[in-house]
């Protein structure tokens, strides 16, 4: 049984239709990216599996039972744990007090402690009580992504975590992936970056229009198959 | 030159109650972005509370207003969670809309069960004690309290604010409310236990409320326009700011009293346009608002 499942996952803004029926599957262990071009889903879809988009229940399956009618403060309790695009640390907390809110409502147990966290980025140790808007790019990303991990998460959802980040520091931000893999945790990352998400990718999910347009491990896809699930023919 | 001392020391005093009224409202408004059009009716509804424990129970209404705080603790939290927090979104003017409606209501309820007769707490010899500070100036020993107790409640905001998990909860969901979900903070309850605590501060300000003046269900309203006063003049989010706005409000009034007794309300709004001519955000505006 899959860790984490959608079945014709759809999603809306109001009237507007911006998923079409996804079927994803994330096993234990497991990195899977999506790619697609700005507008094909890729966010909504995060938000959708994380409870901040309304979906129908049977939608989103964890260990088979089905979670897509809970709100996000449930789902986060249930091991999905989503860094938001933009970062979006809390301005008024320090460094510290972002990292230690993402345990606010922990339910799991698991290897990932403030300690850990200051290990695996001791830059955030340095600045614990810094203003968040007074650290860099890199930074408030890292710290971010160590806000998630707080809630010790069985999949991490990451949507852009490389959006607006200067390449030296996408690196430093992505080698902390298999640190994160080694606890077990699975990972779904969302990117416009295509070579750095294939690098550490498992398997790739392209989204186009709202729709799943190509699916497959990264090394047995080829060049035109991903340009043609990308763009459209 | 002994008659404007004591306008000033009666001024810094009249703030700490203006203090009382407006944290309440600062509470709720830095936590949920609500402004409570019925937060001075809320005051006087605590009021009311109060006098009803005091009479029945035979207490003394400092003992009175701590029974009264768990009871008007649940009536916020109850308040927010079955009303309130459906009217909370994108759009400002439904809560504002439903709060000015529940301020007419609770002023109709009031009449109805406490008709308009003015009404007073009564604590016996405490209302009108004063301390002599010589050179023929002296201190009421309730208006001091309200000062000090003023005081003492935005210090114990801050301390929930910034040293609690609860507080931490708070200024999260004021950021970011979709990211706070994310974190496993329900919303709903952390909005409804701020109001619950807002209750609470309301009590303390209705003790000091009822011991200073008499009250009827009427004299909410202008409660609520010296509570916003005092929050605008000290910035949006800040409780210290919200204490020093409080603070100049009631000197404006008593120094405005001493130069003509008619002068003492206009002095006060006049100091709130000053205010905001000048300074638009308040004199301690949280940074990032």
């Amino acid at each position: 049984m899959p860790l984490l499942e959608t079945r014709n996952l759809t999603a809306f803004y109001g009237d507007f239709q911006a998923l079409y029926g996804i079927d994803m599957m994330l096993d234990k262990g497991e990195t899977v990216a999506i790619i697609g071009a700005n507008g094909a889903g890729k966010s909504t879809f995060l938000k959708a599996v994380a409870g901040l988009i309304h979906s129908a229940a049977d939608s989103v399956l964890v260990d088979g039972a089905p979670i897509g009618a809970k709100p996000a403060a449930e789902i986060v309790k249930l091991g999905i744990a989503l860094v938001p695009e933009g970062r979006r640390l809390f301005p008024s907390l320090t460094v510290e007090e972002n990292l230690r809110i993402g345990a606010y409502g922990r339910k799991m147990q698991g290897p990932w402690t403030l300690d850990r966290v200051f290990t695996v980025f001791p830059v955030l140790k340095e600045r614990r009580s810094s203003a968040t808007p007074t650290l860099s790019g890199g930074q408030q990303q890292m710290a971010a992504i160590g806000r998630a991990l707080m809630s010790n998460p069985r999949v991490l959802l990451c949507d852009e975590i490389s959006l607006g980040l200067a390449p030296i520091i996408i690196a430093d931000v992505y080698a902390v992936l298999p640190q994160i893999k080694a606890e077990g945790t699975s990972v779904v990352l969302v990117e416009q970056d295509i070579v750095q998400a294939m690098r550490v990718a498992d398997r790739v999910y392209c989204f186009q229009e709202g729709r799943l347009s190509l699916t497959g491990r990264p090394r047995e896809l080829t060049r035109e198959q991903i340009h043609r699930a990308y763009f459209g023919s | 030159m002994t008659g404007w001392l004591d306008a000033l020391i009666e001024g810094v005093l009249l703030g700490g109650l203006y203090a009382l009224f407006a944290a309440g409202l600062s509470l709720i408004f830095g936590v949920m972005r609500l402004v409570n059009l019925a937060h001075g009716d809320l005051i006087v509804l605590a009021a009311f509370v109060i006098l009803v424990v005091a009479d029945r129970l035979g207490l003394n209404p400092f003992v009175a207003v701590v029974i009264a705080f768990p009871i008007l603790f649940a009536i916020g939290f109850a308040l927010q969670h079955v009303l309130l927090n459906r009217t909370l979104g994108p759009d400002l003017l439904p809560p504002l809309l439903v709060t000015f409606g529940l301020s007419i209501i609770i002023q109709n309820g009031l009449l109805q069960l406490f008709s308009a007769d003015s009404q007073r707490l009564r604590s016996g010899a405490i209302e009108t004690a004063s301390i002599p500070l010589g050179a023929g100036i002296a201190v009421g020993v309730v208006p001091l309290l309200t000062l000090l107790s003023a005081i003492a409640v935005i210090v114990v905001l801050n301390l929930i604010f910034y040293r609690t998990l609860i507080g931490r909860a708070f200024r999260a969901t004021s950021d970011d409310l979709e990211v706070a979900q994310l974190m496993g903070i329900d919303h709903r309850r952390i909005f409804a236990t701020a109001m619950g605590l807002a209750f609470v501060v309301a009590a303390i300000a209705a003790l000091y409320l009822g011991l200073r003046a008499n009250f009827d269900p009427t004299i909410g309203p202008a409660r609520l326009l010296y509570a916003f006063e005092a929050v605008i003049i000290g910035g949006l989010g800040s409780f210290w700011g919200t204490l020093a706005g409080g603070i100049i409000l009631g000197l404006a009034q008593t120094i405005g009293a001493r130069i003509d007794p008619e002068w003492q309300i206009l002095s006060g709004h006049l100091a709130f346009l000053a205010v905001l001519v000048i300074r638009p955000r308040g004199l301690f505006p949280r940074a990032l608002d």
